[in-house]
């Protein structure tokens, strides 16, 4: 692990976005103050090349940032950002201040983006190429549930873009989707963390909950879906930037599927504690159930994957999973 | 990279000079607050300080259970094999491919319990059984991950192994850990060539998950041991050469892990009675093994006395440790697809169902590399393999249920023969493969003790 790249990264993150720096900014109470902090920091050029200005490191030496933003239920787009201004092929200093978010304005278009009410400016995939736009300039419609700051967007002419750029082979909800997946691992560790701690705390029957067999065994799933999930944010993580379709469906796919049952368990194990808004668990839960919506659910992805697995030439499939393997 | 221009603040200047530092020097020493003494501005040294509300009394150390579920998680990374070890595929792809030919997948289904002496000889012949044992003993001295890409072979088409899987997989590596020069050199170059066979004497019948209640019991006398007891649900006992027995040496079953000992029987010994046992396939794979004063020499012993849980937990890891427990209903997959490809249905439950099924087994044999590359690093990855283990076997059991459902919900579709024998078969063994070598709730105790939980 790259700890001299993460620990700055996630000692910021401590900083900044702490349980009650993320109510305030889901309360609608402002992000100047966390987004500063994290503009300053100069991560969010991490992916820009060092010609422009930029850190130019690769999607891959990021990676492990990506997964921080899910264990801090980071509330501002930090990830897309990164992403957003690596993508757009500018000088640092040509590309506008503030949240950037990543939406698909082609043919499968829609749906909720997280962090999108409060992002200044999109990098929307139009089909062939990408175009930034300012918010204002669009339609961002708030979904108005409680303590979420996603949103749909729509509109957007071309000739009001403020530039373009090339669009990944794979589109950016594939990009996108793999920033999720990292996410939903990200926070199902720290979830996961949180759940086996609580469970060794919290006294019932004369001794603590995680000594009873049955909690044990409900733990012990949510780790393996915790790796799961991990596994497959790794696998996409690994071709991040320009990722092909079927390694951000293994992703997604895998990655949403286990966020829900993750998510559950947690609860299940929180108990009423859980539900309530001034424990932290809320902040982690309601997330994995927005970033396995965002970008395309399991049930999205399976069958673009289903389809490709069955126009492959492979019969075996060791042998089509093999071939599709990141090098 | 001009770093001045973009510096604003102090604070950006350590975060850039950070990431450039790191890009450069990545073999610098890292310290808690960054590089070689730079300090990372204000958060030096921060500590979280949101603290979740206090609950219970004597509240054990949250801080190490958090450690320990994170450790277990930080351990799965991504892995690609090596390739000199992948370099090992093609020649025993070509093998395989003379050896089955056109065997029906309701054949190839059966690949744990498909006793096939000539294909294990020849697998031992060109080298690919014992394949991590020391040379000296016939090996070939291969690690984890040559292992890994052998057994990715055989089980992806389905091939016969259970005549050398047991030996190959768990009596060599126990013989050659704990055994005596004497005894690596007796048997471990017949395992290697695949011709001496094993089996795994620990179930009885009052032993399952409990295995330290094991009843059968060695008795010294002057020249060696003498075994009497029973042991049952032992697989390919009726076809293999010896058996390896967790039996009791002294004590009683209320002693537990304490007095138990492993030895190596001759299934051919007098005193030995093999009784098959039909399964619910109609395959005889298991049997009962009754031993009546069976007379055992002093160097059947394996390893130290009394020390019989220790190795049995130890040979239990090597079991666990493979990507055997993510391949078992494979050919069922295949098989399933074939027929999917040849209706040319594509509804989309249908593509959803393969593409779920397609992303789990992705995500499966990554988080399968990741444990191989730990034990490839001489790690023993207990907690890690039991994860993959008990998550493999759901994904092997979670196949025929799903296929089943998907071809009886189109009843228009003629389902070849072969495809609706092995979709029974696999139907059928199923539930098997949550319960041998551990069952699942056995192997999710281990995880949650590995998670701190006790």
């Amino acid at each position: 692990m790259d700890t001299m790249l993460l620990d700055p990264f996630v000692r910021m993150l401590d900083d900044a976005c702490t349980p009650r720096a993320i109510r305030d900014v889901e309360a609608g109470r402002g992000i100047d103050a966390m987004w500063a902090t994290i503009a300053a920091s100069g991560f969010l050029d991490a992916l820009v090349p060092e010609a422009k200005g930029g850190a130019g490191l690769t999607f891959d030496q990021v990676t492990p940032l990506v997964f921080a933003t899910g264990s801090h239920a980071v509330p501002l787009p930090v990830a897309e950002t990164i992403v957003g201004r690596g993508l757009l092929g500018l000088d640092a200093s040509a590309i506008p201040d503030g949240p950037l978010v990543l939406a698909d304005f082609g043919d499968r278009g829609g749906g909720l983006i997280p962090s999108a009410a409060v992002a200044t400016h999109i990098v929307a995939d139009m089909g062939d190429r990408l175009c930034l736009f300012r918010a204002d300039t669009l339609t961002v419609r708030p979904s108005g549930v409680h303590g979420s700051l996603s949103a749909t967007i729509s509109g957007g002419a071309r000739s009001s873009a403020i530039t373009e750029a090339e669009r990944p082979a794979a589109g950016i909800r594939s990009v996108a989707a793999i920033i999720r997946a990292a996410q939903i691992a990200g926070a199902a560790h720290r979830v996961l963390e949180m759940t086996t701690a609580y469970a060794g705390e919290r006294i019932q029957f004369g001794k603590p909950i995680g000594k009873q067999q049955a909690i044990q065994q409900t733990l012990a799933v949510m780790a393996e879906q915790s790796v799961m999930a991990r596994m497959a944010a790794h696998i996409g993580c690994a071709e991040a930037l320009a990722p092909r379709i079927e390694i951000a469906a293994i992703a997604k796919q895998v990655a949403s599927a286990a966020a829900v049952e993750i998510a559950n368990i947690a609860h299940a194990v929180h108990g009423a504690i859980g539900i309530s808004e001034e424990f932290d668990l809320q902040l982690y839960t309601r997330r994995l159930h927005e970033w396995r919506m965002a970008d395309g659910s399991e049930g999205f992805w399976g069958p673009i994957l289903g389809r490709m697995r069955l126009e492959s030439s492979e019969s075996g499939s060791v042998d089509y999973i093999r071939s599709i393997e990141p090098s | 990279m001009v770093l001045t221009n973009l510096c604003q603040y102090h604070q950006v200047y350590l975060c850039y000079r950070v990431l450039y530092d790191w890009k450069r020097t990545p073999a610098r020493a890292v310290t808690r607050d960054g590089v070689d003494g730079v300090r990372i501005g204000k958060y030096e040294n921060y500590t979280n300080r949101n603290k979740l509300i206090p609950f219970g009394l004597n509240a054990p150390d949250r801080a190490a259970n958090k450690k320990r579920a994170s450790k277990v998680l930080e351990n799965f990374q991504l892995h690609r094999l090596p390739p000199e070890d992948e370099a090992l595929r093609a020649p025993l792809r070509r093998l395989l491919s003379d050896c089955l030919g056109t065997t029906p997948a309701s054949a190839r289904a059966r690949s744990w319990m498909g006793f096939n002496v000539e294909l294990s000889r020849k697998l031992g012949k060109a080298g690919y059984v014992g394949l991590t044992l020391p040379r000296r003993y016939g090996g070939q001295e291969r690690g984890a991950f040559a292992r890994f890409v052998i057994i990715e072979e055989l089980l992806a088409v389905g091939a016969p192994v259970a005549a050398h899987w047991i030996a190959d997989r768990q009596s060599g590596p126990l013989i050659l850990h704990f055994g005596t020069e004497a005894q690596r050199q007796e048997f471990l170059p017949g395992i290697a060539s695949g011709e001496v066979y094993f089996c795994i004497g620990m179930s009885e019948p009052g032993s399952g998950s409990d295995l330290a209640s094991v009843r059968s019991r060695a008795e010294r006398t002057a020249h060696g041991w003498r075994l009497n007891g029973q042991k049952i649900w032992t697989t390919n006992a009726h076809h293999s050469d010896y058996m390896i027995a967790l039996v009791r040496t002294s004590g009683t079953a209320d002693d537990r892990h304490v007095g138990l000992s492993q030895f190596i029987v001759d299934l051919k010994a007098p005193g030995v009675t093999v009784r098959p046992i039909p399964d619910l396939a109609g395959d005889t794979h298991f049997s009962e093994v009754f031993f009546d004063d069976v007379f055992l020499d002093d160097d059947m012993l394996i390893g130290t006395e009394g020390a019989g849980w220790a190795q049995v937990t130890a040979e239990l890891a090597f079991e666990r440790s493979g990507p055997e427990r993510i391949y078992s209903s494979i050919v069922l997959l295949d098989a399933w697809i074939a027929h999917l490809r040849a209706v040319e249905r594509l509804d989309n439950a249908m593509l959803a169902l393969v593409g779920r099924l397609t992303a789990q087994l992705a995500t499966l044999r990554a988080a399968s590399l990741a444990v191989t590359a730990r034990l490839a690093s001489g790690e023993q990855p207990i907690v890690e393999a039991s994860v993959v283990k008990d998550i493999g076997t759901g994904f092997e059991q979670s196949l025929p249920v799903l296929i089943a459902d998907d071809l009886a919900s189109h009843p228009e579709e003629g389902v070849d023969e072969d495809l609706n024998r092995t979709l029974f078969y696999v139907c059928q063994v199923a539930p098997s493969y949550s319960l041998r070598g551990g069952t699942r709730e056995i192997l999710r105790g281990i995880i949650a003790r590995g998670l701190g939980l006790r």
